[in-house]
């Protein structure tokens, strides 16, 4: 599946839902089912501070393509997280750095993404942007 | 200059007179619950700023046409309408800002640099970022001291290490009158007669006091007293800065530009008299005679009613929470205002926040501007619900619900 059609999936499995409390139900489940990262790289090379909830992120790169693991000491915050990373990870970094990712409007969740939320998210995906920028300009 | 007439307390009757409140957010009727970030406005304040902008706009001071004078003798009454609520002497000592934060940094600019290197400051742990950050930035300049009066776990100033800290070092004592994040009301009757006694002056943070009390500037016998319009029902953009008039009067003008002069020439210039010496520029007009609306609306409210109801609404609220497991009210103090601050183990502020938004119910979180208040408690933030008196025991009833669901999802 490419990055399109994995986000298409995901707006898909959303439109079942009927109001927003299924939907934060099923992000809230997505996100207590993210593996958590190690404590130890929980480090402030891999934190991104939000005002409101906290981000660590983990990328490495191998066989041309990005992987990336994310945790946060909010939810709501990691379930978007694991979102991001279903769409994002195994793809080659040019996709990432180019990815126009529609589904979190479609799905209504633009907010959490707004530079206003300050939960550190906007920041993640600016991140995760750049770490595939460095292994373009790398290879 | 028009007034309203004090009509007994009805809580129906006020909502009435708030627009705002009366919308659907997510196909839920809105339950506003973060008054302490900002109230929603009465209709009167409402109209009265379409009414400016749609006939009264212009420029005040020294115009000589019919909308300017006008415009003018609103502002300046709004100002005496101001005083009078405060129980200011003269109106002279009413100055505008543009809100508390601005305020505050006026009086760390101009009363600061009349402080010498080892003048000391005292402040309060329980503060809000503009009452920490100012006299910081104002300690860098000058080699002043910043000195932290603690609180106890359950949010009190502990007025023992007050007595030690205060000495006769301390040129300027200011704390807030209540806690935006813990609802404690501070004894600041005693704290300012104690300040003056080693001869220092007080500056009140009234930002969470004016909206929910009676306030008489003179009775406190503070020497500065700032708010936000916006946090007591009038328009965003403008605040109030009270001083009493023999300091105002000693201290330097913090800005220059239009208005705030006597006389200029390239050689010396001359400043104006108060308040327009510490009024700098064209001013938020609209916003100063719709501030003026905003305390018209709030002398026909029986303010000690509404003191009581907001309690009232406040000890609902927690007792009702309390019950929840792992929930622990932030701010237990004796003397509290509307605030019910809490947090619960092992579930992110953000988390029930952004559940209770999608609930219809408007509550802040996060730290609130007071990161080392968080620090203290050893807490990334807190659920704040501030009620007004405009909120109701049923709108308690729906958000204690709506607690209860959001934990029952998030454990």
């Amino acid at each position: 599946m490419n990055l399109r059609e994995k986000q298409e999936e995901i707006i898909q499995e959303f439109e079942v839902f009927d109001d927003w409390m299924e939907k934060y139900e099923y992000i809230i489940d997505l996100g207590k089912d993210l593996p958590q990262i190690n404590e130890a790289n929980k480090t402030e090379d891999r934190l991104i501070e939000g005002c409101q909830s906290r981000v660590w992120l983990d990328s490495n790169f191998s066989d041309g393509k990005m992987h990336f693991s994310a945790d946060s000491d909010a939810i709501i915050t990691k379930g978007i997280i694991g979102l991001l990373i279903r769409v994002l990870d195994g793809e080659e970094p040019k996709d990432i750095a180019t990815a126009d990712l529609f589904f979190i409007s479609k799905i209504g969740l633009q907010e959490h993404l707004s530079p206003t939320r300050a939960n550190g998210l906007l920041g993640m995906v600016k991140r995760l942007k750049l770490e595939a920028i460095k292994h373009i300009s790398a290879s | 200059m028009s007034n309203l007439e004090q009509k007994p307390f009805n809580v129906r009757e006020i909502r009435e007179e708030f627009p705002a409140l009366r919308q659907q957010v997510y196909g839920k009727n809105l339950i506003y619950f973060d008054n302490g970030a900002t109230s929603q406005k009465p209709k009167l304040v409402v109209d009265a700023i379409n009414l400016f902008y749609s006939k009264e706009n212009a420029n005040i001071h020294r115009g000589v046409h019919y909308l300017s004078q006008r415009a003018t003798t609103d502002y300046e009454a709004a100002r005496q309408r101001i005083q009078r609520y405060l129980g200011a002497r003269k109106s002279e000592e009413i100055i505008f800002t543009k809100g508390t934060t601005d305020s505050i940094n006026l009086v760390a600019y101009s009363y600061g640099s009349m402080l010498s290197a080892g003048d000391e400051i005292l402040i309060s742990a329980m503060e809000h970022h503009s009452n920490i950050v100012p006299w910081q930035m104002l300690c860098e300049r000058q080699g002043c001291v910043l000195k932290v009066v603690p609180i106890n776990q359950r949010g009190e100033l502990i007025m023992d290490e007050f007595d030690k800290l205060l000495s006769k070092k301390t040129k300027l004592v200011a704390i807030t009158h209540i806690s935006n994040t813990l609802g404690t009301i501070n004894p600041i009757k005693e704290i300012i007669q104690k300040a003056h006694a080693v001869g220092s002056k007080v500056l009140i943070d009234g930002a969470q006091s004016i909206q929910h009390m009676s306030i008489n500037v003179k009775e406190m016998d503070c020497d500065f007293y700032v708010f936000s319009s916006h946090k007591v029902f009038g328009p965003t953009g403008i605040g109030v800065l009270y001083g009493k008039e023999d300091i105002l009067n000693r201290m330097p003008p913090y800005q220059g530009g239009g208005d705030m002069i006597a006389r200029v020439t390239f050689e010396r210039t001359t400043y104006n008299e108060l308040p327009f010496k510490f009024e700098a520029g064209t001013p938020h007009i609209a916003g100063g005679i719709c501030l003026g609306k905003a305390f018209e609306y709030l002398e026909s409210i029986d303010m000690e009613a509404a003191e009581r109801h907001e309690r009232e609404l406040a000890k609902y609220a927690e007792d009702m929470l309390d019950t929840f497991e792992g929930l622990q009210i932030i701010g237990e103090a004796k003397n509290k205002t509307s605030v019910v601050s809490f947090s619960v183990k092992g579930i992110h502020p953000f988390d029930i926040g952004t559940l209770l938004d999608k609930q219809g119910i408007a509550v802040r979180t996060g730290h609130h501007c007071t990161q080392p208040l968080m620090d203290f408690y050893g807490i990334p933030g807190t659920v704040r619900a501030s009620f007004a008196f405009y909120n109701t025991k049923e709108e308690i009833d729906t958000f204690v619900t709506a607690v209860e669901r959001s934990l029952s999802m998030l454990k």
